[in-house]
C-alpha cells in the first residue's frame, strides 16, 4: 500500500538522521519537531478525522505526563510506566468523551467542555500533594536505555521516532478501514451516518481515546526528556495550541498534514528566535497570526491546499 | 414487514403524526402521499428510531423496535433516505456508498467493490471519484439511493426520492426504484410526483395533517373524495363531480 | 454554617464582582446572539482593555472612571473592525473556522501582550482604591461598589440601546433571521460588525471598573474567559437577562465558594457548574432551546 511504503520511507530517512550528524542543534531539533508531530498527528485524530475539536488535548497529555513520572517515583521501571500512561489517558478520555458525547455536544460546546476540563485538571494538580502541587515532580537523570533516558539525543529521536511512526501507522490504519470510514463519516454528517449503520457514541468514543493515548504518549516522552512536570506544562494551553495549531495548519484528515504542520511552524519558531532571540511569548504569537491567517485564506492547510484534491476534480471533470 | 400501531408524535402543541396505524407486507411497493406538512417525514423519522412516538408502536418483522436507535434499526434492515440530501461531503462518491457498503462488509476493499456495483445499478459509476459536494441535485439523490442500498436493507424508506428532479431524471430513477423492489426489497416511498406514484405503487397510504385519511391501490386513492378534499381543499370533490355531470 | 457576619461581605463581595462578570457576559451573548459564533478572544479582548486602562493611568495619569471616555470606543473600533476584516474573512461559512480564528486572535493577543508587558502583575494606584464603605456588617472596598453601580449602569444602556433605538432593532433582526433582515435591505456585515463592537465595548467599560479593585497580568484573560461562557451558558446563550442573573450569580458562588473550599478549589466550582450545565441544560436557565 502506498501509504505504509511512504511511512517507511520516512522512517528510514529519519532515523538515519541521528547516524549521520552528532551536532546537537541538529539532533535537538529533530527530536523537538518529531515531539510536536506527535501531539499534532493525536490532535488529528479526533479533530481531523473525528471533526470534533478539543481545545484543551492537554488534558491528556498532562495525564501521561504525571502517570509516567509518578509511576516512576514509586519505583516502575520507565517502559513498564509507558503503557500505564497510555491507558491512563485513554481513561480520562473514555471519561470526558462518556460525558460529553453522550449528551451530543459537538462544535464550540465541545471545545468549550475540553477547555473545562483541562483547566481543572490544571487547578486540582496545583493544590494536590501527589502532583507535586505547584512545584511539580521531578525524575532523577539515570541515563540507561533500560531507563529510558538516553547520554545522547540519538536514543530520544529513535524513541520519539517510533512513536510518531506508530502514529503515522494509526492514521492510516483509519484511511483505510472501516473504523476510519465510519470515523469520517460521522464527522461529516452524524444523521446520515446513523441512517445507514454507524453508532456515532461508539465512534467518538474509540476516536477520542485514541487520540489522547496518543497524547498520553507524547506527555511520556516530555517527562523522559524534560525529567520535570508541572501543572502548567502538563495542563496548560501550550501544549492544546501547539497540537492544534500543527494539524490544522498542515492539514486536517490527512496523513502527513500534522507532520508538514508541525515542521512547518517549529521551523518557523526557530527562524523567529533567530531573528528576535528568546522572547516570551514570541512563538506563540506566531502560531496565532498563522493560525488566523491559514484560516483566512487556506482553510484547508497545506496539505489540504493541494493536490489530492485538485488531482480528484480533475479526474472527476474528465469522467463526469 | 412493517406494522404502525397508533403511532402519535406532537412537537409542541402541534400534533404532526396522530393516531396513525398501517401496515405494509413484504415485497410490497408502497406509496405515502398527502400534502406538505402532513407529517410524512415525521412519520418516517419515527419509524426509523430518529424520534421517539409520544405513543404507539412500531413492529419491524414481527420485532417491537419502537424508539430504537436508527443504526440499529439498519443493522436489522431498515435504511431510510432523506428529504434533504445528506452527503458526506468531503467523500468521494465510492467513499460515500463504501460507507453504507461497510454494515455488511467489514474489509475496506469489499466495500469499495461493492460501492461500484451500487453506483452501476443507480447510474452514477462514470462519478465515482467526484467528491460528493460537487454532485448535482439529481446526483445526490442518487448517492442517497445508493448509499441506502449498500446497506442490503429488507426495508427501504424514500423520502421524495424525486423531488427537485427534472421529467428526464425523473424518467430515468423510475425504473431503477422499480428494479430495486423486483429485487426482493419492501420500499415504501413518500412523493409527490403522482406520475411516479401512479406507475410504480401497488399500495398508497394518504397523510392529512397528520392523520391517515384514505389508503388503497393508486386508482382507488385518487379517486376518494376525502383525499381530493385534502389537496385541493373542501367541497371540491362535490364540484368536480357536478362539473363532470353537467358535461 | 458559616455566621452571617463573614457569609455576609461574601455575598455582597460576589454581587460586585458578578455584576462585573454580567457585564462581560453581556457582551459575548450579544456576540453569541447576533453572530451565533463563540468569542473565544473575549477574555484577551478584557486584558487589551485593562492593559488600555492601566497605560492611561500610568502614562498619562488619567483616571479609569474617566477613561471610560477613550476606552469604550477605542474597543468598540477594534471590535468592529476585527470582525470586518479578520473574522469575516475566515468564517468561510463554517462555525469551526469561526471557532479556529477567534482562538488564533486570543492566542496573539496574549502573547502580545507577555511580550509587552512581561508577565508581571500591575496594579493602579488612586486616591479611592482602598477606600470602603460600610454595609451592614461587611465593609466593601469602594472600587467594588462604583463597579457593581457602573456595570448595572451600563448594563441598563444595553438593554435601552436594543429596545429603542434602530440600530437595536436591526440587530435584533439579524439576530432573528439574517436572511429576512438582508432582504428588507439592511446591511448584515455591517451589523455584524456593530454588535461585535459593541460586546468589545462592554469589556472596554468593565476594563475601567475593573481595574481599580482588580489587576491586570497577561493570563487575566483566559480566567475570565471561562467565567463569561459559565455564565452565558447558565443564563442562556443570547440572552441578556441571562447574561445578568448569571453574572451575580457566579460572583456569588465563586466568593462563598471561595470561603468554604479556598480560592482555587471556588473556581474548580464554577467549572463544574459549567459542564454541568452544558451536559444537563445547554439552554441555560433563559435560553431557548437550540
Amino acid at each position: 500500500m502506498k501509504d505504509l511504503g511512504c511511512i517507511a520511507l520516512f522512517a528510514l530517512i529519519v532515523a538515519c538522521v541521528p547516524l549521520v550528524t552528532s551536532s546537537g542543534v541538529a539532533l535537538n531539533f529533530t527530536m523537538m519537531a518529531l515531539y510536536a508531530c506527535l501531539l499534532a498527528q493525536a490532535w488529528n485524530i479526533l479533530g481531523g478525522f473525528g471533526g470534533q475539536f478539543s481545545f484543551g488535548h492537554a488534558l491528556f497529555f498532562g495525564t501521561g505526563a504525571y502517570v509516567q513520572a509518578i509511576a516512576q517515583l514509586q519505583g516502575l521501571n520507565p517502559w513498564l510506566a509507558l503503557p500505564l500512561a497510555l491507558a491512563a489517558s485513554a481513561l480520562v478520555a473514555l471519561f470526558v468523551g462518556a460525558l460529553t458525547f453522550r449528551y451530543g455536544l459537538k462544535g464550540s460546546y465541545f471545545a468549550l467542555v475540553t477547555l473545562a476540563f483541562a483547566e481543572v485538571f490544571r487547578i486540582v494538580s496545583l493544590s494536590v500533594s501527589f502532583t507535586g502541587a505547584g512545584v511539580g515532580l521531578m525524575v532523577p537523570l539515570r541515563a540507561s536505555a533500560s531507563n529510558m533516558q538516553f547520554a545522547s539525543r540519538a536514543g530520544y529521536v529513535w524513541l520519539v521516532l517510533a512513536m510518531v511512526v506508530v502514529a503515522l501507522l494509526v492514521t492510516a490504519w483509519l484511511r483505510h478501514s472501516r473504523f476510519g470510514a465510519y470515523l469520517q463519516a460521522v464527522r461529516d454528517n452524524e444523521d446520515a451516518a446513523r441512517a445507514v449503520g454507524v453508532d456515532p457514541f461508539r465512534v467518538k468514543l474509540a476516536a477520542i481515546a485514541l487520540s489522547a493515548a496518543l497524547m498520553g504518549a507524547g506527555g511520556a516522552f516530555y517527562v523522559q526528556v524534560f525529567q520535570y512536570i508541572d501543572p502548567g506544562i502538563a495542563y496548560g494551553p501550550g501544549t492544546s495550541v501547539e497540537a492544534l495549531v500543527a494539524a490544522i495548519v498542515g492539514g486536517m484528515g490527512t496523513l502527513w498534514g500534522p507532520v508538514v504542520g508541525a515542521v512547518a511552524l517549529h521551523l518557523l519558531a526557530d527562524l523567529t528566535r533567530n531573528l528576535f532571540g528568546q522572547l516570551p511569548g514570541i512563538n506563540m504569537v506566531i502560531y496565532g497570526v498563522v493560525l488566523v491567517l491559514i484560516m483566512m485564506f487556506a482553510p484547508r492547510g497545506i496539505a489540504g491546499f493541494g493536490l489530492p484534491a485538485r488531482w480528484r476534480r480533475l479526474r472527476g471533470k474528465r469522467n463526469g | 414487514m412493517l406494522s404502525l400501531h397508533k403511532l402519535s408524535h406532537a412537537f409542541g402543541g402541534l400534533k404532526a403524526v396522530d393516531d396513525v396505524s398501517l401496515e405494509l407486507p413484504q415485497y410490497c411497493l408502497g406509496a405515502l402521499i398527502g400534502p406538505n406538512g402532513a407529517g410524512k417525514t415525521t412519520l418516517f423519522a419515527l419509524m426509523s428510531g430518529f424520534l421517539k412516538p409520544d405513543s404507539g408502536r412500531v413492529l419491524y418483522r414481527g420485532e417491537d423496535i419502537t424508539g430504537g436507535a436508527p443504526h440499529r434499526n439498519a443493522l436489522h434492515g431498515m435504511a431510510r433516505t432523506f428529504q434533504i440530501v445528506q452527503p458526506f461531503a468531503q467523500q468521494t462518491v465510492r467513499e460515500n456508498i463504501a460507507v453504507g457498503a461497510h454494515l455488511r462488509l467489514p474489509g475496506r476493499r469489499d466495500a469499495l467493490e461493492r460501492a461500484e456495483i451500487v453506483a452501476q445499478q443507480v447510474g452514477l459509476a462514470h462519478q465515482l471519484e467526484k467528491p460528493a459536494s460537487d454532485l448535482t441535485v439529481a446526483g445526490r439523490k442518487r448517492l442517497e439511493l445508493a448509499r441506502a442500498l449498500a446497506t442490503q436493507p429488507r426495508l427501504l424508506l424514500l423520502d421524495e426520492v424525486l423531488a427537485g428532479l427534472n421529467p428526464g431524471e425523473i424518467a430515468e430513477m423510475i425504473p431503477v426504484v422499480q428494479s430495486i423492489a423486483a429485487s426482493g426489497v419492501t420500499v415504501l416511498m413518500i412523493e409527490h410526483v403522482m406520475q411516479a406514484v401512479m406507475n410504480l405503487a401497488q399500495q398508497v397510504w394518504v397523510l392529512a395533517q397528520g392523520r391517515l385519511i384514505a389508503q388503497g391501490t393508486p386508482m382507488e386513492v385518487t379517486r376518494d373524495d376525502k383525499v381530493i378534499e385534502a389537496y385541493l381543499g373542501h367541497g371540491t370533490a362535490a364540484r368536480l363531480r357536478a362539473a363532470e355531470l353537467a358535461r | 454554617m458559616l455566621e452571617f457576619g463573614i457569609l455576609f461581605p461574601a455575598v455582597l463581595n460576589g454581587l460586585t464582582t458578578g455584576a462585573v462578570y454580567a457585564l462581560v457576559a453581556l457582551g459575548l451573548t450579544l456576540i453569541y446572539g447576533v453572530l451565533h459564533i463563540i468569542n473565544f478572544a473575549h477574555g484577551a479582548a478584557l486584558m487589551l482593555a485593562l492593559y488600555a486602562v492601566y497605560m492611561l493611568k500610568d502614562k498619562f495619569g488619567i483616571d479609569p472612571y474617566l477613561a471610560i471616555v477613550a476606552v469604550v470606543p477605542g474597543m468598540f473600533a477594534f471590535g468592529y473592525a476585527l470582525q470586518r476584516l479578520v473574522i469575516n474573512r475566515a468564517s468561510h461559512g463554517k462555525d469551526e473556522n469561526i471557532l479556529l480564528v477567534t482562538l488564533g486572535v486570543a492566542i496573539v493577543l496574549e502573547n502580545l501582550a507577555l511580550l509587552f508587558f512581561k508577565s508581571d502583575t500591575r496594579t493602579i494606584e488612586t486616591p479611592y482604591t482602598l477606600a470602603t464603605v460600610a454595609i451592614g456588617p461587611a465593609m466593601i472596598a469602594l472600587p467594588k461598589l462604583i463597579a457593581f453601580g457602573g456595570a448595572l449602569a451600563v448594563s441598563a444602556l444595553m438593554l435601552l440601546l436594543m429596545k429603542r433605538t434602530d440600530l437595536g432593532r436591526a440587530i435584533r433582526a439579524v439576530a432573528k433571521e439574517q436572511q429576512g433582515a438582508r432582504l428588507m435591505g439592511i446591511d448584515v456585515d455591517h451589523v455584524y460588525a456593530m454588535s461585535f463592537g459593541i460586546g468589545l465595548a462592554c469589556l472596554g467599560a468593565a476594563a475601567c471598573f475593573l481595574l481599580p479593585a482588580y489587576y491586570v497580568n497577561p493570563q487575566v484573560g483566559s480566567g475570565f474567559v471561562l467565567v463569561a461562557f459559565t455564565i452565558v451558558v447558565l443564563g442562556g446563550m443570547g440572552s441578556f437577562a441571562g447574561a445578568l442573573v448569571g453574572g451575580l450569580l457566579v460572583g456569588v458562588v465563586e466568593s462563598v465558594g471561595g470561603l468554604y473550599f479556598g480560592e482555587s478549589l471556588g473556581q474548580v466550582g464554577i467549572f463544574a457548574i459549567f459542564i454541568a450545565v452544558l451536559l444537563l441544560r445547554p439552554q441555560g436557565l433563559f435560553g431557548a432551546k437550540a
